[in-house]
């Protein structure tokens, strides 16, 4: 961690906003200490927890960056990621949208139904008549403000030749309202406004749950630049260095990568020796060591000593940008993929308008008056109201999708559970996803007294291998111990004094092709190495997803012998040095022969494949653009939330198919009636309440499942 | 009759004054963090560090 030495006058400091994910936060106690650990530090102007969407906004002085937030976190016991910014995007403003036209619709049918009530008591003549001219001077704002989601679909709909769900709901909640309105003209007995304010109502109860569903919008390439360093030390010509943003790299000039830092731009080595961690590019574990002449990418991170890196391509032209690019081809096969409640209402809003149409002209044939006719229609239309079959899918998914967060996976939108529960075959890439994806050190070897003071030193330190130490000793219950004057040099170590001893964290002096640090307290050293783990329960889960019948393979960028060694271990099938379009063009060929495959993987060489795939997992360890394409992300360390998000995708898809199930027979049952013309509003209000009810129970028998 | 004339406007105004203080609430953000809502109030508001 660098000391801040530059002393700037707050007024003129350029002021930040960062939001970080902090999966860890559990209680009012985490809350309480983020706040304040956070808002203690020098440079932090606010720190507000998002407990619900387990973020933590920092409002904060540029002179801090995401990664000593990261660090700062850390220190207080927090596992934390920057997130995207992603400032108040559209589908918010949608979801705020609905959420208002909901409340007004909810307003509306209350006080109308007083009043239908009364009228339904047996209140006759002027009363009456007084009701309804009240009702209309509700109903008719309320639906024109509440309405305007479904009007505004289906005139679009229509505009294009094309009927959907919004069609019918549009046309019957238009006729219902322009009946009413005639009825109360005339001073008719029957109005029915609070059927047309009570559709709008469960219709956007619906669309609201829905739109808490909804992905956000991937923001593509630059969240893939987020990956990349987003700026550089540039040496210039004078010997002199200063930051520069990734945007405003040339090639040609000179960077100079720090230990621990990532790159900002594609290059070549033109001094110093080192090794860097590819892991986001190519999915392999171990570090790879250059040198002189050797070519650098953008995302990699220099893991020991100082580089100079000449800069030969920047920003559209790294390496990476050419993983986005494959990706946002890729990503569009999925957009093709059509909801299941888009499936129904195709069937469902034609057979709907015909029999209406039918119903009025076979009431006019019988003799009856062409406004007992229209009635007629009308409550057909109004009986076989989608109510249920709005509220059939958006209902499960949300109870899933609250289950499976509770579990430690957030699923992005109702789509991604409706494939997930279609899988078939699924694809692993190891490192990252199978494995932990980051050096954890064994720590077998260190007595108990020294085990404080490593932790101590490695939580101060933003190294990947100090991380990995810290985390394994955090896993094993040590608190760190008081060291104080902790400094960090680049590509040496770090030094700190603890009860007057010097104590340092450094290189090993052995360490060739393993990775290893080595601890000194006093003049005793212990040297500690480090592995990349499987996830514990990697094997476990497999063998789940083999009982549900979901045939796993692994497929990686990792080298051959270390992806084989993996494979052996679990027993299944699988291949090495995969680059990204040879991951991509495995999924085509599993998609020609007719499977669904399933892509679980976390570096950007993934994300191509993640894109693809009918449906896609990424732990949360994943790079943003991984994140972005993957239907779902799991956190923690375990792997079950794969095989868990299957099992309750299929369980949400039955209860989906339950619901429509019911919302046949609930019409079967009700269009009769309403042929035969016995529907008064009464009967027509019943109906619909209760067909949503039911629904919704049933959706909430999901709660349970996923425990 | 002439109860109904005034207890109607009555009604109808708590109703819409409720839906306005929805509005009001949504703008303001209230509806942003509902889970950390619940969980605030377990915090103490003394400078140290709670248990």
């Amino acid at each position: 961690m660098t000391a801040h030495t530059a002393i700037e006058t707050p007024q003129r400091e350029e002021i930040r906003d960062t939001r970080l994910t902090v999966p860890g936060m559990r209680c009012a106690g985490c809350i309480a200490k983020i706040e304040r650990g956070l808002g203690a530090i020098e440079g932090v102007e606010t720190a507000r927890v998002n407990f619900s969407a387990k973020r933590v906004a920092v409002r904060h002085a540029a002179s801090l960056d995401e990664g000593d937030l990261v660090v700062a976190l850390r220190q207080l016991g927090f596992e934390a990621q920057p997130v995207a910014a992603n400032p108040l995007g559209q589908d918010d403003r949608d979801a705020k949208q609905l959420l208002r036209a909901l409340a007004v619709a909810g307003f509306g049918m209350m006080n109308i139904m007083l009043l239908s009530v009364a009228v339904w008591s047996g209140a006759g003549g002027v009363t009456r008549e007084l009701f309804h001219w009240l009702s209309a001077l509700i109903a008719l704002p309320v639906i024109a403000y509440s309405g305007r989601p479904f009007f505004a679909s289906a005139a679009m709909a229509l505009r294009y030749r094309r009927t959907n769900m919004d069609v019918p709901i549009s046309i019957g909640v238009l006729l219902a309202t322009a009946l009413s309105f005639y009825e109360t003209l005339t001073g008719g007995e029957h109005a029915y406004f609070e059927s047309a304010v009570m559709l709008l109502f469960f219709l956007l109860a619906g669309r609201a749950l829905d739109a808490t569903m909804r992905n956000r919008t991937r923001a593509g390439i630059g969240a893939l630049l987020s990956r990349m360093g987003k700026s550089a030390q540039v040496l210039k010509a004078d010997g002199t260095t200063e930051r520069r943003a990734a945007s405003e790299l040339e090639p040609g000039m000179v960077m100079l990568v720090a230990a621990g830092e990532a790159l900002a731009a594609d290059g070549e080595v033109i001094e110093g020796t080192g090794a860097l961690d590819n892991a986001m590019l190519t999915g392999e574990s171990t570090p790879v060591a250059v040198g002189v002449g050797d070519t650098v990418h953008a995302g990699a991170i220099n893991l020991t000593s100082p580089l100079q890196v000449s800069v030969t391509a920047v920003e559209g032209d790294t390496a990476l940008a050419e993983i986005a690019r494959l990706m946002d081809e890729a990503g569009q096969s999925r957009s093709s993929y059509v909801r299941i409640a888009d499936r129904v209402s195709r069937a469902y809003a034609p057979a709907v308008h015909s029999l209406a149409a039918l119903a009025f002209a076979g009431w006019m044939i019988a003799g009856a008056g062409w406004h007992q006719s229209l009635v007629i229609a009308i409550a057909v239309l109004i009986i076989t109201c989608p109510c249920a079959i709005g509220l059939a899918v958006p209902a499960a998914q949300v109870v899933a999708s609250g289950a499976l967060i509770r579990r430690g996976l957030l699923v992005k939108d109702g789509s991604a559970l409706e494939r997930l529960a279609e899988v078939d075959t699924a694809l692993f890439d190891k490192t990252g996803t199978l494995t932990l994806g980051e050096p954890r050190a064994e720590i077998d070897g260190l007595p108990e007294d020294a085990r404080p003071v490593a932790l101590a030193l490695a939580q101060s330190s933003r190294h990947p291998l100090s991380r990995g130490l810290a985390a394994s000793l955090a896993g094993a219950g040590v608190t760190p111990a008081q060291v104080d004057s902790i400094r960090e040099t680049s590509g040496e170590g770090l030094r700190g004094l603890w009860y007057g001893d010097t104590v340092a964290l450094e290189r090993a002096a052995t360490a060739t092709d393993t990775l290893a640090t080595q601890l000194r307290i006093g003049s005793q050293t212990w040297i500690i190495g480090f592995s990349d783990p499987l996830r514990r329960d990697a094997a476990e889960t497999l063998r789940a997803l083999e009982g549900q019948g979901v045939a796993a393979r692994v497929l990686s960028g990792d080298r051959a012998p270390a992806v084989e060694a993996a494979c052996r271990t679990l027993a299944i099938p699988g291949e090495g040095d995969a680059s990204p379009a040879t991951k991509l063009a495995r999924l085509e060929a599993l998609k020609a022969a007719g499977h669904k495959p399933l892509m679980v993987g976390d570096g950007l060489n993934d994300g191509p494949a993640l894109a693809a795939a009918h449906a896609s997992i990424a732990p949360g360890t994943a790079s943003d653009a991984s994140q972005q394409a993957a239907d779902a992300v799991f956190v923690g360390e375990a792997l079950a939330p794969v095989s868990l998000a299957i099992r309750i995708a299929r369980k949400t898809m039955a209860i989906v198919r339950q619901n429509f199930g019911f919302a046949v027979i609930y019409n079967v049952c009700a269009v009769p009636l309403a042929l035969a013309g016995m529907v008064t509003p009464l009967i027509a209000a019943v109906a619909m309440s209760l067909s949503s009810l039911v629904v919704v129970a049933n959706s909430l028998r999901l709660a349970r499942a996923a425990r | 009759m002439s109860g109904l004339a005034f207890l109607i406007p009555i009604a109808l105004g708590m109703g819409a004054f409720g839906l306005a203080v929805f509005f009001w609430a949504m703008r303001s953000g209230q509806f942003e963090d509902l889970d950390g809502a619940a969980q605030r109030i377990l915090i103490d508001d003394d400078e140290d560090e709670p248990a």
